[in-house]
Formats: C-alpha cells, sequence, structure tokens
C-alpha cells in the first residue's frame, strides 16, 4: 500500500481508499474478465446491483467468487429503481446481503437520460441515513442538490460528468467546480467519462474519485482501458496536488537570457 | 405446501427453514439476502425461520452492475 503513487488516502465516513478510481462490474463479457479488469484497475471500492439470484441454474456463479469482499469494498447501488420506496428496499436487501451499510443511492428519474430524480434521491436519502446507512449519492451536475444532500449527512457526493454510459465526458465542468468548491465533503465524479483524458480532467479540476463503469468494460480490450484509467486518475490527482501554472497569453521563456551571445 | 421462491411456485416439504432452502438451492447464505413476505430477514435467522405454506420468498444477491443500461 505504501508504494501507491498517490500522497494521500481518500476518507469517506471513516473508510480509508487508496485508489481514487473506483469501478462498476456491469457489462463484463463474464466474471474472468470482469475480476482482471478491476484488478488492472487499482480500484479499492467497486460497485455492484442487487438482483433475483438464479434459482433454476445451480451451476451459476456468484460475483463474490471472483470479487473479494476482504480485498475490495463492495459498494451495492439501486441502479434501475426509479421510485424512492424502490431505492428504499434495494438499499436494506443489498445491507442484508452484504457486510457494511455503505449504499450507492440512485433514484432514476427517467428511462433514456437515466437522470437521477434528485427530489427522490433528497427524500431516500434522509429515510436511509436515519437507518444507519452510508448514502453516497448518484446525483446530478446540480451544486444546489450537492448542497442540500451534504446538509442531511450524506459523507459524499457523486454528480455525474454525463448521461450513465455515454462516453460524453465532462459536460458542464463549471457546474462541477462549483460543487467541488462548495461542498465540503467528497465529490466522487460518476457516470459519462469515455476514455483516460476525461478521467484525468475530472481529477485535475479537484474531484477526490472517479466512478466508471462503461468507459472500462465497453472498450475493445478492456483490461488495457483499466490500466489507461488506472494511469489517468493517479496522473490527474498528482497534478491537482502538484498545483498547475497560471494559464497567460504570451510567452515567458524557460531558458535564461543571461550568458547568450 | 406451495411456496413461492423468485416467482416460481414450488413444492416443498414442510417444516422448511431458510437455510434448508438455501442449502437445497446450492446457495451460500453469506453471499444473498432473503425477503419473506417483503419482509428482509437478518441472516441469523435464517437456520430458525419456518417458511409456511403460500410464503413469497425473494433471493436476492449481488451481480454485476455500474449503472443500468438504458432500456432503449
Amino acid at each position: 500500500m505504501s508504494d501507491h503513487p498517490l500522497p494521500d488516502p481518500l476518507i469517506i465516513a471513516g473508510h480509508e481508499f487508496r485508489s481514487r478510481l473506483w469501478v462498476g462490474t456491469g457489462k463484463y463479457k463474464d466474471f474472468e474478465e470482469t475480476r482482471q479488469a478491476i484488478e488492472a484497475s487499482g480500484a479499492d471500492v467497486v460497485t455492484v446491483a442487487v438482483r433475483r439470484v438464479n434459482i433454476t441454474d445451480k451451476n451459476s456463479e456468484n460475483l463474490l467468487d471472483y470479487i473479494d469482499p476482504k480485498k475490495y469494498t463492495i459498494l451495492p447501488n439501486t441502479a434501475g429503481c426509479y421510485t424512492v420506496e424502490d431505492a428504499v428496499r434495494y438499499s436494506r436487501l443489498a445491507r442484508a446481503a452484504g457486510v457494511s451499510d455503505l449504499v450507492k443511492l440512485e433514484v432514476i428519474g427517467d428511462e433514456r437520460t437515466l437522470f437521477p430524480d434528485t427530489a427522490g434521491l433528497i427524500e431516500a436519502a434522509k429515510i436511509l441515513i436515519a437507518e444507519g446507512f452510508i448514502v453516497l449519492p448518484y446525483t446530478n451536475d446540480d451544486p444546489i442538490v450537492a448542497q442540500k444532500l451534504m446538509d442531511i449527512g450524506c459523507p459524499a457526493v457523486m454528480p455525474l460528468a454525463a448521461p450513465i454510459g455515454s462516453g460524453l465526458g465532462i459536460r458542464n465542468p463549471y457546474n462541477l467546480k462549483i460543487i467541488m468548491e462548495t461542498v465540503k465533503v467528497p465529490v466522487i465524479v460518476d457516470a459519462g467519462v469515455g476514455t483516460a483524458s476525461d478521467a484525468a480532467l475530472a481529477m485535475e479540476y479537484g474531484a477526490d474519485a472517479v466512478l466508471m463503469n462503461t468507459a472500462i468494460a465497453g472498450a475493445k480490450d478492456p483490461i488495457m482501458m483499466a490500466t489507461a484509467m488506472r494511469y489517468a486518475v493517479d496522473a490527474g490527482r498528482l497534478a491537482y496536488k502538484a498545483g498547475r501554472i497560471p494559464r497567460k497569453l504570451y510567452a515567458t521563456a524557460s531558458s535564461p537570457i543571461e550568458g547568450m551571445l | 405446501m406451495r411456496i413461492i421462491v423468485n416467482g416460481e411456485s414450488q413444492e416443498r416439504d414442510n417444516p422448511l427453514t431458510v437455510n434448508s432452502l438455501l442449502e437445497s438451492l446450492d446457495l451460500r447464505s453469506e453471499q444473498v439476502a432473503v425477503e419473506v413476505n417483503l419482509k428482509i430477514l437478518d441472516r441469523s435467522n435464517f437456520a430458525t425461520w419456518n417458511l409456511k405454506e403460500g410464503d413469497k420468498i425473494e433471493i436476492l444477491s449481488f451481480i454485476g452492475g455500474g449503472s443500468l443500461q438504458p432500456r432503449h
């Protein structure tokens, strides 16, 4: 762990993470590819969905046989939930199926965009926080909603860069920057990343972490892309911490004039 | 007795605990959540909870997921 390139860990509600790349486990060819991609990504946090088990095929394998919950922090999501009731029910099931109170809360507002229903999100978050859940909400790039989620007790907020699975990259950098400046909890940019530069950019803006799934799982070579994302997130974080130079319109010589003939 | 497991009607011997049901399905109790008639059971009750005629049981587990794909 000490050889990790990043100087500081990410701490959320007492959980400490070295990697600032969080990854989803959907859309891979099989569990073995999932396992390899996650390993290549260097992620410590892995998101999963909660669904009915297949009771007709006794040979069906379990994802957790490939992703060791002792090695990774399993972060269940409420993907596919369109109502507060469903999101709360799935969160409770996730807690019963797992070992922690962590939940990535999604209350989806619309099938085509998969944008969050932020009113429902705040309502569901309040219910779950009262039940002791550590709620990490998937939210819009809306600074006011992010602020409200922090105010009700979310220990981090997860604004989207672009629609889930779209690969469009950061659509609204200014809103994300406002969220990072105004919200006093970690900001995890979630959804919409297409390639490594998108992830690096999010980190350079000051995001505390980036969560992605499709950008890796949907790449021609998911394992290679997982490696690319690992470097991108590390590079972006280091650049942010190092502090970039200001932009200027004109040149400034970097070689001294003194000593010239 | 007849019970409904994940939407499928099944004929089962009575008595049947949640643990025996899971065992018969080759499922590991530490990898699943069980809901009986919309009530989520605590894992520590699996061994003693007796299922009854007509119970609706949902068995869920973690699967691969980032976020759901749009349906169209």
